[in-house]
């Protein structure tokens, strides 16, 4: 257990190195809170719900989104198939360390990283500039900690999965494309899911990816159905590992090490 | 400037092919990153199903905007969206190398590597304009019909001078690129929607500071026929080459003062 702590904290340390990325970053998810804010502030000129979300609720939606999209970070990280295509996954997996259980610690102190310096930061430049609905109870604290961290496990057990289709690809381009993008859609990044037709929102709430944006920020505005939510994360979040954890075994099998 | 495009064209020939190579992979990438790209629509289509107009755009005329602007921004992100690897280059003395050859940095710089999977941006950008006109009540004149030329071309140069400016700032801080995504992908992003949404102090941001209502708003309203809400003179629907045209001195000359000064910092 101290293992993967001192793993998360190598994790948050390394990541907290990047000041002026980091900076830069927040400057960007800051500048899209307001944009996507100003969009979708644009459906309450005509109403005062949709969806059961009023204008408050969507505000705080988009920048709960800015706040949360650099934790339950999919886009571009490549570092485990970039090592199957290299062939130092080789020494990983001879190492005493399970390989989920590794990237899945270091995840976890690199999301903490980034829910301080750029989680945080642009929700309190967002509650400056509007009127954000924050948490009534303080139960909703806690459960809001349990679900945005399920958020991170289940987005990294995610990743992880698009990331060993490399034994098989090496060039996971392709997949990481796709991987990505529906989760964009389906987490409830680009539109809230609330907003979907009833079909496509029903099916949503079935999927793994509503548990990565969607339920950690229904948690935070208090909506019904808020511990059902985070049900379906963890039971997301285990199958999703256990998926990681076969394809790992399969793919150590079918090992092809490139560059000797 | 024939010399240059030559170049040009002999150097991204080259990784073209390669890209080409894989046929298969290629195209799957190319249509996912149309696909991507193209949830930017979706989100409008979701949107559009709560309201019937987007401060007081329809779907089909926010659409005409969208897709000047996607079409543009995915063309300028063909050509140039290497950009984003200066700082990498300059990182790794790649750039230093670069300075050494007799031929324009910037040049070098973006004929590295031309990522033809963008096509499938622009592709679909093409697919939502065809979606506009076949909804939107426009009385073609001749004025009409070439502005849309004009202002996709204007628009790409915007965003070109936009892009070139701003990442400029690699030169001065490391690290920080991706503070300009603020003005390229959400610059994208924010003129795909009508201007009346956004505050009025970001409107003027938006037409003097950086001035991405002239990508497509301001020439769209005199193609669509629209009033403008915003009580901006009817003279600036015809600016866009003008602002195009300033776009690029500024940029030209922030790159060169940003090369001057690393070059004389001898890094």
């Amino acid at each position: 257990m101290r293992l993967y702590l001192e793993i998360a904290r190598r994790g948050f340390r390394r990541y907290a190195t990047y000041r002026a990325a980091t900076l830069a970053g927040l400057f960007t998810n800051t500048m899209f809170g307001f944009l996507r804010g100003y969009v979708l502030l644009a459906i309450f000129r005509f109403r005062d719900v949709a969806g059961g979300f009023d204008a408050t609720d969507t505000i705080t939606y988009a920048w709960a989104t800015q706040g949360l999209i650099m934790m339950v970070w999919v886009w571009g990280w490549e570092e485990v198939a970039e090592r199957v295509r290299e062939g130092h996954i080789a020494t990983d997996l001879l190492r005493p360390v399970d390989l989920q259980a590794y990237w899945l610690a270091h995840d976890i102190g690199r999301a903490s990283f980034h829910l301080l310096f750029r989680g945080l930061p642009p929700f309190i430049v967002g509650s400056f500039f509007f009127d954000l609905r924050l948490p009534e109870h303080t139960v909703t604290v806690l459960l809001l900690v349990v679900s945005t961290y399920l958020a991170v496990a289940l987005s990294f057990a995610y990743k992880f999965i698009l990331n060993l289709t490399a034994f098989w690809l090496l060039d996971i381009r392709g997949v990481s494309t796709w991987g990505g993008l529906v989760m964009n859609l389906m987490s409830g990044f680009i539109v809230p899911i609330v907003f979907f037709p009833g079909w496509a929102e029903g099916l949503a709430r079935a999927l793994p990816w509503a548990g990565m944006v969607q339920t950690p920020i229904e948690v935070f505005l208090e909506k019904p159905g808020a511990l059902t939510g985070i049900a379906l994360q963890a039971a997301w979040t285990v199958a999703l590992l256990a998926v990681g954890r076969l394809m790992m075994a399969a793919g150590t099998r079918k090992l092809v090490i490139q560059g000797g | 400037m024939v010399e240059t495009l030559r170049i040009y064209r002999r150097l991204v020939a080259a990784r073209v092919r390669a890209q080409l190579e894989y046929r298969a992979s290629f195209t799957l990438v190319m249509i996912g990153s149309g696909v991507v790209t193209f949830l930017d629509f979706v989100e409008l289509v979701v949107i559009f199903r709560l309201i019937p107009a987007m401060a007081g755009w329809s779907l089909h005329e926010v659409a005409f905007l969208y897709a000047i602007t996607s079409f543009a921004f995915a063309f300028v992100d063909l050509v140039i969206g290497h950009l984003d690897r200066l700082p990498q280059m300059i990182r790794t003395g790649a750039f230093d190398a670069i300075l050494v050859r007799p031929l324009g940095s910037l040049l070098q710089v973006v004929s590295t590597d031309v990522a033809m999977r963008r096509l499938g941006k622009a592709i679909q950008g093409v697919a939502v304009f065809a979606f506009a006109l076949s909804g939107v009540d426009v009385d073609w004149t001749a004025g009409r019909v070439l502005m849309v030329p004009v202002m996709v071309a204007s628009a790409a140069v915007i965003f070109g001078g936009i892009w070139v400016a701003g990442s400029t700032i690699s030169f001065w801080v490391v690290d920080s690129i991706e503070a300009v995504n603020t003005v390229t992908y959400g610059g994208n992003y924010m003129t795909q929607h009508p201007l009346g949404i956004y505050p009025s102090w970001l409107r003027r941001s938006l037409a003097f500071v950086v001035p991405l209502a002239f990508v497509n708003y301001f020439p769209s309203l005199f193609v669509l026929g629209k009033e403008d809400p915003l009580g901006f003179p009817g003279w600036v629907r015809f600016l866009s080459p003008a602002v195009a045209v300033a776009c690029l001195i500024v940029a030209r000359a922030a790159w060169r003062n940003a090369v001057r000064h690393y070059r004389s910092t001898g890094s």
